[in-house]
């Protein structure tokens, strides 16, 4: 028996064939993918998968494709840092760090899932990929298109970055820049989406896409030696990546690979954009949408379509959200920088200054095994934080300058 | 015949107002209500219109000119 037994809807319940399909024809909620757990049961175990290779395939048993990995051979198992120092910062005893900065091969968590969307729009018969973007999915859709020897369409806000519009072009796909707006790209993609028989990573297949987001879930359980941390911190966009997590927690109970799930399940926006959060913190089940004004540009989505099983998720888990300032976001990438050595986008940053703000709360406590999730590489947004690192010494190419700067002692080790 | 989904906001001030039916009468599209959650200060809907592909974008445009929001069934897709 297969191991995906249908995609449901998470509003009625109404089943539908694995294809892509995304919304349903009854009551047009979204779609996500439904397993065959008993099946699945029967096969898996932690030796196996510690056996499999060194990348979210490890999981296959657990994602929603059919056949052998056909992209992303690098993707996925991160390192978990024991961030020591940050944690002796902040004030708690074991806090770790999963660093998907290094993920491969465009550094941010979107090589995970767009390495299940592709395998999958490749089994479903598809020859070309698009998405919509103004980030770090664009990069990855362009990316793995390339390898895969796939056509691409990477649609972007005529408005974008030069940086970032380069940060496609390099790979070579047929980059869309649509004039108009924000709201005018959105609705012109789910329309392209409609009318195409094109894989949209984040429409018509994203029930698949989704599901990439569990292998941090994954992950995070076996790097700590198969247990379940007591808290995660979570960065939410369209809150996608924080519902993954949480089904993933409960696979790995269902499936008898942990005991039990006891985390709390916190998320973190920008005040600048933090419809969600928002929400959570005047305890209301249902989030106003908001137009986007922050620095923190991969989670500047206003309307964001998990939103509400975002709540739903955390509500459940009884943990918390929380938004923080854009200078905060910066002091937040600062600090992790500074403490751990991990130079994050803008994304990392809300998700330190929230880590720091629940601990200050008390929400978090001193001895909760915590894990912060980073989830793409600073490289990508230097432009945020560019005002705030200060420049470099300035000095003569003479011994008499550096020593004078530096305050030099006998044994060395003076500071400007 | 096309039809289009699409989920609609109410900001609080055209709660009380007819719109559906409004839409319904001003343009030549058949309007379907799949899911709905209206409150006493924000409301939101996600519809289905059906009819010619030029009437639809028509009664699109004349649903935003009543002050209500228009988005993709999907929400926001770009991420």
């Amino acid at each position: 028996m297969a191991k995906m037994k249908a995609l449901v809807c998470r509003e009625c319940g109404k089943e539908y064939p694995t294809k892509a399909i995304h919304v349903c024809e009854m009551c047009f909620g979204p779609l996500e993918v439904k397993y065959n757990y008993e099946e699945i049961k029967k096969g898996i175990s932690r030796k196996k998968i510690q056996d499999g290779p060194q990348s979210i395939w490890r999981y296959a048993d657990l994602l929603p494709v059919e056949g052998p990995a056909f992209l992303g051979p690098h993707a996925g198992m991160t390192p978990l840092v024991r961030a020591r120092n940050l944690g002796a910062y902040l004030g708690l005893d074991e806090l770790y760090i999963k660093n998907d900065t290094v993920n491969h091969p465009t550094l941010s968590f979107k090589d995970r899932v767009v390495a299940v969307a592709i395998t999958r729009a490749r089994e479903l018969g598809f020859e070309t990929i698009a998405c919509a973007s103004t980030g770090n999915l664009a990069n990855s859709v362009a990316a793995h298109a390339a390898a895969a020897g796939m056509r691409a369409y990477v649609f972007i806000p005529g408005d974008l970055e030069a940086a970032k519009v380069l940060g496609n072009l390099i790979y070579k796909p047929n980059v869309v820049e649509v004039e108009g707006n924000y709201d005018d790209v959105n609705r012109l993609c789910s329309e392209i989406a409609g009318e195409y028989a094109w894989a949209f990573v984040n429409i018509n297949v994203r029930p698949y896409y989704a599901e990439g987001s569990k292998t941090l879930a994954y992950e995070t359980v076996e790097q700590l030696g198969w247990r379940t941390p007591d808290q995660v911190v979570i960065p939410m966009a369209s809150g996608s990546l924080l519902t993954k997590i949480w089904k993933g927690l409960h696979e790995m109970k269902t499936l008898g690979l942990v005991d039990d799930v006891r985390t709390k399940i916190n998320g973190a926006q920008a005040e600048g954009c933090s419809p969600i959060s928002t929400a959570f913190k005047e305890g209301r089940d249902f989030f106003k949408p908001v137009k986007p004004k922050t620095i923190a540009k991969s989670l500047a989505i206003g309307n964001p379509a998990d939103g509400y099983y975002a709540l739903k998720a955390t509500a459940e888990s009884k943990g918390a959200m929380d938004m923080v300032s854009d200078e905060d976001v910066v002091e937040g990438i600062k600090l992790l920088a500074q403490t751990e050595g991990i130079f994050a986008e803008t994304a990392g940053g809300v998700t330190i200054g929230v880590l720091q703000k629940l601990v200050k709360q008390g929400t978090i406590k001193k001895g909760d095994v915590t894990v912060a999730y980073i989830t793409g590489n600073g490289l990508k947004t230097q432009e945020a934080v560019i005002d705030a690192v200060g420049k470099p010494h300035r000095i003569q190419p003479s011994l008499a300058s550096f020593e004078k700067t530096f305050k030099m002692g006998k044994n060395g080790g003076g500071d400007a | 015949m096309a039809n289009m989904k699409v989920h609609i906001r109410f900001p609080e001030d055209k709660i009380k107002e007819p719109v559906i039916y409004q839409i319904g009468h001003e343009f030549k599209v058949v309007t379907n209500v799949r899911r709905a959650d209206v409150r006493e200060t924000t409301g939101w809907m996600d519809l289905e219109l059906t009819g010619e592909s030029a009437e639809i974008e028509r009664a699109v445009a004349g649903l935003r000119k009543k002050g209500v929001i228009v988005d993709p069934i999907e929400l926001n897709v770009v991420e």
